[in-house]
């Protein structure tokens, strides 16, 4: 039996449901394999390609180890996860769903403070009454280290955010935060406003293409028809 | 993988005890202070730059804790717990590990985990002789070691803020400047942004209340930002308090009336950064520029004179040393001399300290004390020892 090409892809929620749809508009409809619960598929009229359900974390992961030779995830995972993005895996199709802008954004009362370089003056000013640094809560440390960087903040610290980031600056664990947002209305609600040079990332869902896994002639010619069918329709 | 801390073993407990027994001769206690630190007092104080380099983690109570980076922090928290009112005297010395994630992490001089040993000196008000102290107990221990060849580096943070109170400039921009050269590309922005009379920029309902606020007191001032953030439809939430917002409002006001930074104040400022060489040169660039600039440096310049007059009294060959104005602008809690020893041909520097009055004060102390320490990277002295750069 020839060796198969493994195609990471979300288990669960929105995500799951968005490129469910996707695949069977481009004619690549998702068949179950035995049980409802099992985590793995296949792909109708693609006999060698194997489907792998798993979180879009975990895809993540399989990518960067070679584990899988196609994913479906989120764009702010791989860049927040993979040190070496390019290195790793490359970008095959922008699929047109899981949007979401990562995004710093800061009480709505600091009308004081419209743009990133705003934050480092207020880092001083905070230093000097408070004692302390400025605190950003996040689940994106990565992202947020090169952006604060990329733009001469330095004068604050990073606290992890598993969940509810948005409501730190209120609960006074943070003073900011970076986090997705798509229609900005959980920032608003949170009288949060988004800094104006504050978007770190656009991010959508991708197909992606680990550089780790074994690509043989056969996953090749598969990758190639798969994206060009997801490219055609999405 | 062979446990690091078991790499050279014997070789670095010779080493320690020959360190460490240099110390205690010198009337300095040895302490041990926990290797498991709380991770906050580390990232307030040292920042996200250390904090990609530190081991980070929550432990089962979900407290967040992190292995030591440096043992400097430590050390203070020890005397605080010792000396919670901050004022007694205390010298202290230490040996132990210490941890940084290295990207590269087989290097043998710079390894994961590494061993610091080190002195640090609490509640002296003598600064200078504490000063001179340090530097040559920390000569004095490297040569006990066994290192021949060295070359002391030095920076003063003090004289930095000498030379910005000495020059005429907004008090709002001196304390700008201050932050800023922790930070030096942004600190060279700032500067030029200054020299070159921008304005907050946008236009904003924040800058147009940032207007009105011209003249304002800041009691005023916060009466009036609460009024418009009441109209505005936006709570006052979080730590930042409104005192904060419209201080910094009354300082955008001050801008937009304000003309530009006079540029020879900025000519000053950069040439005194570029000012580096052996120490008395430089010390001499300093005193040109400042009589140039038409402002009294003498303070900390005679100050410096005399610390290297008294080392050189007590045998430190300054013929290699440097002085440089731009030296020790990477470690924020540093507040006065500041210095390393470096060993020809070997590009890491095998010890480095330096004065940090504000630290323990951050920490909790009820006071300022004065402090000044200085580690040893003993894998590093043992490789300069044995002559391998």
């Amino acid at each position: 039996m020839a060796a198969k090409l493994l195609i990471g892809f979300p288990s669960k929620g929105r995500l799951k449901d968005a490129a469910a749809d996707l695949f069977a508009r481009s004619s690549l409809a998702l068949l179950k394999k035995g049980h409802e619960r099992r985590y793995r598929g296949a792909i109708s009229g693609l006999d060698d390609v194997e489907v792998v359900y798993a979180s879009a974390a975990e895809i993540v992961d399989q990518l960067k180890s070679g584990r899988i030779h196609l994913g479906v995830t989120g764009e702010d995972l791989i860049r927040e996860t993979i040190g070496d993005v390019d290195g790793a895996v490359e970008f095959l199709a922008p699929l047109g769903f899981g949007r979401a802008d990562v995004v710093v954004a800061v009480p709505d009362c600091w009308i004081d403070v419209v743009r990133m370089a705003d934050l480092e003056d207020v880092a001083a000013q905070f230093a000097a009454v408070h004692g302390r640094r400025l605190r950003v809560a996040t689940k994106y440390m990565n992202l947020t280290r090169r952006f604060f960087a990329s733009h001469g903040v330095a004068g604050y610290r990073i606290v992890e955010s598993a969940g509810a980031t948005e409501a730190t600056p209120a609960a006074g664990t943070a003073e900011l935060i970076v986090d997705i947002t798509t229609t900005g209305t959980t920032l608003r609600a949170n009288h949060l406003k988004v800094l104006e040079d504050g978007l770190i990332l656009r991010s959508q869902a991708q197909l992606f293409a680990s550089r780790a896994a074994a690509w043989g002639r056969d996953a090749q010619r598969l990758r190639a028809a798969i994206a060009e069918k997801l490219l055609s329709s999405s | 993988m062979a446990a690091e801390s078991a790499k050279e073993f014997e070789a670095l407990e010779a080493q320690a005890a020959t360190l460490l027994d240099t110390f205690r001769s010198a009337g300095y206690e040895r302490v041990a202070p926990a290797i498991l630190q709380p991770a906050d007092v580390f990232l307030d104080r040292i920042g996200e730059q250390i904090r990609s380099r530190t081991y980070v983690f929550t432990d089962l109570a979900g407290d967040e804790l992190c292995l030591r980076p440096d043992l400097t922090v430590p050390v203070s928290r020890l005397y605080l717990e010792r000396h919670p009112d901050g004022r007694d005297e205390a010298r202290y010395c230490y040996n132990g590990p210490a941890f940084r994630f290295q990207p590269e992490a087989d290097n043998r001089t710079r390894p994961r985990e590494f061993r610091q040993a080190g002195i640090e000196c609490f509640g002296d008000n003598d600064r200078e002789s504490a000063d001179v102290e340090i530097v040559l107990l920390a000569v004095e221990a490297v040569r006990r070691a066994g290192l021949k060849q060295l070359a002391l580096r030095f920076g003063d943070i003090a004289m930095f803020y000498a030379l910005l109170d000495a020059l005429s400039l907004p008090e709002r921009w001196r304390l700008k400047l201050r932050h800023y050269f922790w930070r030096p590309p942004a600190f060279h922005d700032l500067l030029s942004r200054l020299a070159r009379g921008e304005r907050p920029n946008g236009d904003g309902p924040a800058l147009a209340l940032a207007g009105a606020l011209s003249g304002e007191t800041q009691d005023r001032a916060e009466e009036r930002v609460a009024a418009y953030l009441e109209e505005s439809g936006l709570p006052l939430a979080g730590n930042r308090t409104l005192g904060e917002i419209a201080a910094r409002l009354l300082d955008q006001s001050a801008d937009l009336g304000a003309g530009a930074l006079r540029k020879e104040v900025a000519v000053v400022i950069d040439s005194y950064l570029a000012i580096s060489g052996p120490p008395e040169k430089a010390i001499e660039r300093v005193a040109k520029l400042g009589k140039e600039a038409g402002i009294d440096l003498s303070a900390p310049l005679s100050t410096f004179a005399r610390r290297l007059a008294r080392l050189e009294e007590s045998g430190v060959d300054l013929a290699r040393a440097t002085f440089a104005t731009e030296f020790g602008r990477n470690l924020e809690y540093y507040s006065g001399l500041v210095f390393q020893i470096e060993s020809p041909g070997f590009n890491d520097a095998i010890a480095g300290g330096g004065r940090y009055d504000g630290l323990l004060a951050d920490l909790g102390a009820p006071r300022e004390v004065p402090a000044i320490g200085s580690a040893i990277h003993t894998e590093r002295l043992l490789a300069a020892v044995r002559g391998k750069s």
